[in-house]
């Protein structure tokens, strides 16, 4: 459970978040979508830990975030771009976060085999494609099985066929009762894989809900549409 | 946490021999030294001409690095930190797993030749050592330089590049350059105290001094040397700036962990 009070933060004289409340069930897929800009990867990266707050408090399973890092054992993220040391080994890099965590990891095997990774696991990051730098991405997120999953625009990279693959997988953590957020450009693609969806604009919640009730609301067949419509409604 | 950081350093030491260019920069070393026992024979001659090059080189080489470092492993310093590790000891990891490579090609590679050239001569073994030591001590302070650096400007490349060039142009030419101005100006107030203090803050004028002092080549190391041992004589001197070089092997590494420690990445 994930449980947010008045999160602000500023970059400058640019507050990008102003005042967040959520409240996120175990086992809750949300979609979390916006403009650009709007603070959605602030948002998650303020959860991370990788941006400090000016204020408001976050905690997961009630434990508070405040200088605890401990907290991300039960975190998986897998961040846009993953461009990571080029000359290290895919299979060293695992090994190295295996070590890091000083933690055995549980599906690496699983995930290698999905994704196609075998062929991989023993070139340098750097002759890998973005495709399977996204999936080296996605199983580090995935093969400890923590219980809460980041995914930020995850099938951005992704062929047709890697991109199905991961959904299917997607759609097994789901399953296994994780707490899940996506964020994405692709409204058919979070209509697919979460049943809520969290719109930020301008660094305030303007809806955060089921989708079937959003589109119920709107009048909408579509998610693309509700969301445009929300968009649409401070200028009315 | 110990075993985390030792996981850390043996890491980035694998990464980075696997990157040729550290072997290269250990073999710029290698053929520097090799050729100077060819030409001079070996003895104080080589030490001498090895710490000229190695005060200028590694500097900028250790602190080019340090910024290149940070720059390229934005996404791999994401992914660190959002497991389930505290930034103080990722960031001493990263820092010591960046600057001790490179000091370990440095040190092979000047003092493999010695296993051709038939060792140390009688005399030079305390020259030798300091050379090695100093290169050492500047490698580590320069790349805490360039990681200060690239955790300052982040998001701002160019001005980072342009700040380490500028720092390094600034302590390698420009310092001794501006205390001999200073000194002709007011040549007629008595200045030595302010120029030995000014002296101080500068890491690459601190190395010079000691190798000055070291040799007895004052007349070779600019201005501020010559004052310097005039002023302090041998152990004096020494003890004065190899402090001050320890307070400088803590400044950057300090400022660069107290950024890294409350960054927004």
């Amino acid at each position: 459970m994930i449980q947010i009070n008045n999160l602000k933060k500023a970059f400058g004289p640019h507050q990008v978040l102003k005042g967040i409340d959520l409240d996120i069930p175990e086992g809750q897929a949300t979609g979390v979508v916006g403009p650009n800009g709007a603070g959605k990867t602030t948002l998650i990266k303020t959860i991370l830990g990788l941006v400090k707050s000016d204020s408001g408090d976050i905690s997961i399973n009630d434990i508070h975030l405040n200088g605890n890092y401990d907290y991300r054992r039960q975190i998986g993220y897998m961040p846009q771009h993953a461009h990571y040391p080029e000359q290290m080994v895919v299979s060293d890099l695992f090994q190295f976060i295996e070590d890091l965590r000083e933690e055995e990891s549980v599906y690496k095997q699983d995930l290698i085999d999905e994704f196609n990774l075998e062929p991989e696991l023993h070139k340098q990051l750097r002759v890998l494609s973005g495709g399977n730098k996204q999936k080296v991405g996605a199983t580090l997120a995935m093969m400890f099985n923590p219980s809460i999953l980041f995914f930020d625009e995850p099938t951005a990279g992704l062929d047709p066929h890697s991109s199905f693959i991961f959904k299917e997988r997607i759609e097994k953590e789901k399953e296994a009762g994780k707490t899940m957020f996506i964020t994405s450009h692709i409204m058919s693609e979070l209509e697919q894989l979460v049943d809520h969806v969290i719109f930020i604009l301008e660094g305030e919640i303007k809806y955060y809900g089921r989708i079937d009730d959003l589109l119920k609301d709107n009048q909408q067949e579509r998610l693309e549409g509700a969301i445009a419509k929300l968009m649409e409604e401070p200028a009315r | 946490m110990m075993k985390i950081y030792w996981k850390i350093l043996q890491n980035e030491f694998q990464t980075l021999f696997r990157a040729k260019w550290v072997l290269g920069y250990g073999l710029i070393f290698l053929l520097l030294t090799d050729t100077l026992f060819r030409f001079a024979g070996g003895g104080t001659e080589v030490w001498v001409s090895v710490s000229n090059i190695m005060l200028l080189l590694i500097p900028i080489i250790s602190l080019i690095y340090g910024i290149l470092y940070i720059y390229q492993s934005r996404d791999y310093l994401e992914l660190l930190l959002t497991q389930p590790v505290n930034r103080p000891t990722l960031f001493w990891g990263l820092y010591t797993g960046i600057s001790a490579p490179l000091t370990v090609a440095f040190i092979i590679g000047s003092a493999l030749p010695l296993a051709w050239h038939g060792g140390l001569s009688e005399g030079s073994a305390s020259q030798f050592f300091l050379v090695l030591g100093l290169g050492s001590m500047l490698t580590f302070i320069f790349v805490g330089l360039g990681f200060l650096m690239g955790l300052w400007f982040y998001d701002d490349k160019i001005k980072g590049f342009g700040f380490s060039i500028v720092i390094w142009l600034f302590m390698a030419v420009i310092y001794d350059g501006l205390i001999m101005v200073i000194i002709f100006m007011f040549g007629d107030y008595p200045l030595e105290t302010g120029i030995i203090a000014v002296t101080m803050l500068n890491p690459m004028d601190l190395a010079r001094i000691l190798i000055l002092i070291e040799f007895d080549i004052s007349a070779l190391m600019g201005y501020t040397g010559a004052i310097f041992n005039k002023f302090f004589g041998t152990s004096l001197g020494t003890l004065a700036s190899f402090g001050m070089l320890s307070i400088w092997l803590v400044i950057p590494a300090w400022a660069g962990l107290r950024v890294f420690r409350k960054k927004d990445f």
